[in-house]
């Protein structure tokens, strides 16, 4: 483990900017935090507002059928979060509390419900699209953000168990798609220009498990389907992504059967903002003390 | 061996194309070959013909075709290219 990055999450702890909790990734909020995640989605709507995308809010859970079909377990099965609940009778109830007040393993009659944790905040929307029957003419685009979950703890203050995704999400044509997200290239650029924080635009890949997944990953690097927005905040090395920029072909279209208006099946991309690991970028080119933050930074956030 | 790499693709592929139409060089990925399919297709080499591919194997070029196909496994396991 890097000494840094201990220094700099004992630097957020201390400035009470996160809030520890006793789990690696699972941190609570201050307001001052809040305020520069409040601010920097402020900053995206002025950059993509003007696109007329349509506004939709999940809860960070989405139906588990749904989730089997959309094929997430098949590359990130240690990802993955489901949740369970005791579904049992008064005789449950009592092992329950008897293996809980033992010390032992009392999870063992949980069952799963039929939720499962958001691990991006567009996986609930395509399904709710296809119901919507063909894209008119033109396609759609939608503007989402929602707590999401990916079971990865880390010491890494920007790699969360629980974090928030911005993303707005482009479903048409090949050409409309890969427009858009040459668009939110430039943007994404611009954008984090404003911030006054170190960056690089890569070719990226999904962190797909086992070796089927190195694969996948591979060829997703050599179709250059994944660009990622880096900032350096753990180390130089090993930048961050702050932002993503992906094209899924017609991988989404197919599965869950999204058309275009004239019948050719739907190609989808999206731009997705990391915004607990952009606030922690501020953090940490910035310091913990937002009044002395640079101010052009100080004036692309709060005007 | 091509029989087999075309029994597997034929097996794992799901493209919408009869095998025997298609030629030793022609680019499967061309033909509907999805990232999906090319790693079920891998997993089916590996078990048919006993060998681990290599990280460097691991990749789209590697299976794009029936001779990209047959010229690795030729290269990781020669005696299993006379079968």
């Amino acid at each position: 483990m890097c000494e840094n990055c201990t220094t700099f999450r004992k630097g957020l702890f201390a400035h009470r900017l996160l809030i520890e909790t006793g789990v690696d990734g699972l941190y609570g909020r201050s307001g001052v935090f809040e305020d520069v995640i409040q601010r920097f989605d402020n900053l995206i709507t002025s950059f993509g507002g003007g696109d007329g995308a349509d506004v939709v809010r999940f809860p960070p859970g989405m139906n588990r059928a749904l989730f089997e079909k959309s094929g997430y377990l098949k590359s990130f099965p240690n990802l993955a979060g489901t949740i369970h609940a005791f579904n049992g009778n008064d005789k449950a109830h009592a092992d329950l509390l008897e293996k809980l007040f033992a010390g032992e393993d009392w999870t063992e009659g949980q069952e799963a419900t039929d939720i499962v944790l958001a691990p991006a905040a567009c996986y609930p929307l395509y399904p709710t699209v296809a119901q919507l029957g063909p894209l008119p003419e033109g396609g759609r685009l939608y503007d989402l953000q929602s707590y999401c979950f990916r079971r990865e703890p880390s010491q890494d203050p920007a790699r969360q168990q629980f974090f928030r995704m911005r993303e707005y999400v482009r479903i048409g044509s090949p050409e409309e798609v890969t427009e858009f997200r040459q668009t939110w290239l430039d943007r994404g650029r611009e954008l984090i220009g404003k911030l006054g924080v170190p960056f690089d635009v890569d070719v990226a890949n999904d962190p797909f498990f086992g070796r089927a997944g190195r694969m996948l990953a591979n060829n997703q690097r050599d179709q250059r389907l994944k660009f990622e927005l880096l900032v350096p905040i753990e180390s130089v090395e090993k930048p961050t992504a702050c932002l993503s920029f992906n094209y899924h072909q017609d991988h989404f279209g197919t599965l869950w059967g999204i058309s275009q208006h004239n019948g050719e099946t739907a190609h989808t991309a999206c731009v997705g903002f990391g915004m607990e690991r952009v606030a922690l970028a501020l953090f940490k080119h910035h310091g913990f003390e937002v009044d002395k933050w640079p101010s052009p930074v100080r004036k692309a956030l709060w005007g | 061996m091509k029989v087999i790499i075309r029994k597997l693709i034929e097996q794992h592929g799901r493209l919408p194309v009869a095998i025997a139409t298609l030629s030793d060089d022609q680019d499967l990925y061309a033909t509907g070959l999805t990232s999906f399919a090319a790693v079920q297709l891998m997993l089916g080499l590996e078990e048919a013909f006993d060998v681990e591919f290599p990280e460097r194997m691991l990749n789209r070029k590697s299976f794009a075709s029936i001779d990209a196909i047959a010229s690795c496994i030729a290269e990781i396991a020669p005696q299993k290219a006379v079968a």
